[in-house]
Parts: structure tokens; C-alpha cells; sequence
């Protein structure tokens, strides 16, 4: 699984921007997902629930906002989600489409709490 | 009271810095480097060795092997054809990443060699989201493998420069319908460069071959 790769990197990086502001914890960290990232929710908060033990991560709440992938027709300009299974435009049969998303990979953002100063 | 903190920071930003990295690495000793991912049996190992065979006598090739376990079978099948190759053994992950190719690179003759083929982990969800420093990620697709693969596993397609469609030889023996595994190559990477081929006859090399030689700087 690389899921534990994407889980050190999630805690790298807020563990970074929490730093920066002089966050003393972070609460919630918000995910922007993918479906053509293939990541597993569930074995990123396995690993999180680990690895973030003993930094100012410990606890923070993981929130997934997953993006369907979506498949743009363009010959008749339809959009329509990818699903389990590659298909042409269910309109109008053509193969002929584009990506429009689906392959973000982010931390969008994070809440903290500040050090009382 | 939490304060909010927009971050908007893509979690592989530290993997493609290190891949960047590497591909300076390459570009200082003008070699061109080979990322070549495929399902374990697809014939990974089996087209390096046709490509070694293959390539101009003056063309110097160095390998890099990618293993979940510590076993040196492919690694010594490259040494046997006289390539040097480097063994990385992931500890069981899945795919390889920028930083284990930086460690990889620091132990071949770089200044004397055109080319590197990597030869990443079999498996075709988790390294396609790892970028190595290569400057083709390639594909390999075989024929046993079915004409369903591009329409199950999207994403791996998604960032390909090269797709090898391999063992062409057993054709006649399986049903692979070839258009309906093109239009799905095609709806997600289109106009990607493919050459069908067989490692174990050599058919199809010369083009792969011929396309190969010219990315290559002669030293
Ligand atoms: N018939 C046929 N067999 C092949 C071809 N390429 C590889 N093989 C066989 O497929 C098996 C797996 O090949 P290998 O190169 O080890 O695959 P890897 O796991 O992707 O490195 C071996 O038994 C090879 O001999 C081919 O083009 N045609
Ligand atoms: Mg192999
Ligand atoms: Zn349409």
C-alpha cells in the first residue's frame, strides 16, 4: 500500500503549516480526493491515527472531500463521472472525451488552535 | 476557538521535488531515463533484456530493479547480459519513490552510460503516483493480461509517455480484442505512442528501438 507514503506526507505538511503559525495543535485537516488518486480513506486514517502521535497532529480529525473523476464528451459537450468502469459518453456513444477531474491529491487546509501568548 | 489555515498543497509536492532533482542528476550526465511499470509477469524484465540486446553497440545502458522483497533474480538476470544494475529492495512497498531512486542513482557509472531503465514494482495502481525523475514513464500491457486493464485501471494510463503492448506472439491464442483496448488507451491519454511487441520473439523492437536510440545524446 502507499497509503502510508501519502499519510507521512499529509502529517509533513501540516505539521509544517501548523509550525508556521504558530499553531500548539491541530484539529482538523481537510483532504481534497480524487478518485483517479486511488487512495483508501480508511488505511490513511489507520496510519494517520499512528504516525501523528506525538506531534501537534495527535488527534486531528481527517476529512475526505473525494471528487468523482468526471469524463467531458466533446462531441456533444456531456459530462458524465467515470464510475467503477471506463465508458463512452453514455449520449452519444463517442469515446472521444477529456478528463475534467478527478486526479487532485491535496491538503486544502487545516484548522489549529493558537499558543496563548 | 480553531483558526483556519489554507494550506492548498499537493501531498506528493516532497516526492516530485526529490523526482525533480533526479532529473537534474540524469540531465547533468545526459542520460535519459526509463520508468517502466507493468503488472508483475506483464514482461518487464523480459523487454529489458530484448532492449539490451537490441540497442547500437555504443549505446551504454544501466538498470535499476525494484523489489517488495529482498531477492536479486531479475537484478542478476540484467548483470548476466553484462548491464550494471543497481537492486532496490522497497521493504515490501509497493512502488518505488524519488528518494530510493536518488540513492539508486548515486551507485551507477553515470557519466559513462546513455540510458536507465527502471524497473519499477509490479503493480498498476500505486506507482503511478509516484514520479521518479525519469523523463518517460512507460507502460507495459500484455496481451494475457486482457483488453479490459486501461478501462479497470485508469489512472496508471493517465500519465504515460510510452505504452508497450507486449507479447504479441501469443495473439492467436487469446482473445484480445486490440480496438477496444486502443479506445480506452486512447479516452484517457490520447495520442499516447504505443508499439506492440514480443520480448520473446523480438517482433516490434525495431520501432521501439528506433524510438528509444533517438531520445538518447551520444557521448
Ligand atoms: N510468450 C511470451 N512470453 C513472454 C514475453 N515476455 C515475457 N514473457 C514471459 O512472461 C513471464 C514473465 O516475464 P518477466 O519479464 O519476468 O515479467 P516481469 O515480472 O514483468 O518482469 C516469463 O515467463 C517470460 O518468459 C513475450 O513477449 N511473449
Ligand atoms: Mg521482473
Ligand atoms: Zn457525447
Amino acid at each position: 500500500m502507499h497509503e502510508l507514503a501519502i499519510t507521512e506526507s499529509i502529517l509533513s505538511i501540516a505539521n509544517q503549516a501548523a509550525q508556521e503559525n504558530h499553531g500548539s495543535k491541530v484539529t482538523d485537516i481537510y483532504l481534497v480526493i480524487g478518485q483517479l488518486s486511488s487512495i483508501v480513506d480508511d488505511s490513511v486514517q489507520f496510519y494517520w491515527d499512528h504516525i501523528s502521535q506525538g506531534t501537534v497532529c495527535e488527534g486531528a480529525k481527517l476529512h475526505f472531500d473525494r471528487r468523482l473523476a468526471i469524463l467531458h464528451c466533446k462531441s456533444c459537450d456531456h459530462q458524465y463521472p467515470l464510475g467503477e468502469i471506463l465508458q463512452p459518453c453514455p449520449d452519444c456513444q463517442s469515446p472521444d472525451v477529456f478528463i475534467e477531474s478527478g486526479e487532485e491529491l491535496l491538503v486544502h487546509h487545516i484548522d489549529i488552535l493558537r499558543e496563548e501568548a | 476557538m480553531p483558526q483556519r489555515v489554507e494550506i492548498v498543497k499537493r501531498i506528493m509536492d516532497s516526492n516530485d521535488r526529490l523526482a525533480r532533482n533526479n532529473q537534474a542528476i540524469l540531465d547533468r550526465n545526459q542520460v535519459y531515463g526509463i520508468n517502466l511499470m507493468a503488472s508483475p509477469g506483464a514482461g518487464k524484465t523480459s523487454v529489458i533484456l530484448e532492449t539490451i540486446k537490441s540497442l547500437p553497440a555504443d549505446i551504454k545502458l544501466g538498470v535499476i530493479e525494484g523489489d517488495t522483497a529482498p531477492v536479486t533474480i531479475d537484478a542478476d538476470k540484467i548483470v548476466a547480459a553484462g548491464i550494471p544494475a543497481v537492486q532496490i529492495n522497497t521493504g515490501g512497498d509497493c512502488h518505488l519513490d524519488a528518494n530510493m531512486i536518488e540513492l539508486a542513482l548515486a551507485e551507477l557509472p553515470l557519466e559513462e552510460l546513455n540510458l536507465i531503465i527502471v524497473e519499477n514494482v509490479g503493480n498498476l495502481i500505486c506507482p503511478a503516483a509516484f514520479q521518479l525523475g525519469t523523463h518517460a514513464n512507460v507502460l507495459i500491457a500484455s496481451i494475457p493480461e486482457g483488453d479490459d486493464k486501461p478501462y479497470k485501471y485508469p489512472n496508471i494510463y493517465r500519465g504515460l509517455d510510452v505504452l508497450l503492448i507486449n507479447k504479441i506472439d501469443l495473439s492467436p491464442y487469446i482473445d484480445f480484442r486490440m480496438d477496444y483496448f486502443q479506445q480506452g488507451v486512447e479516452m484517457l491519454n490520447p495520442g499516447l505512442k504505443t508499439f506492440a511487441l514480443s520480448a520473446k520473439t523480438g517482433e516490434g523492437f525495431d520501432a521501439w528501438i528506433a524510438w528509444l536510440t533517438d531520445k538518447l545524446t551520444t557521448k
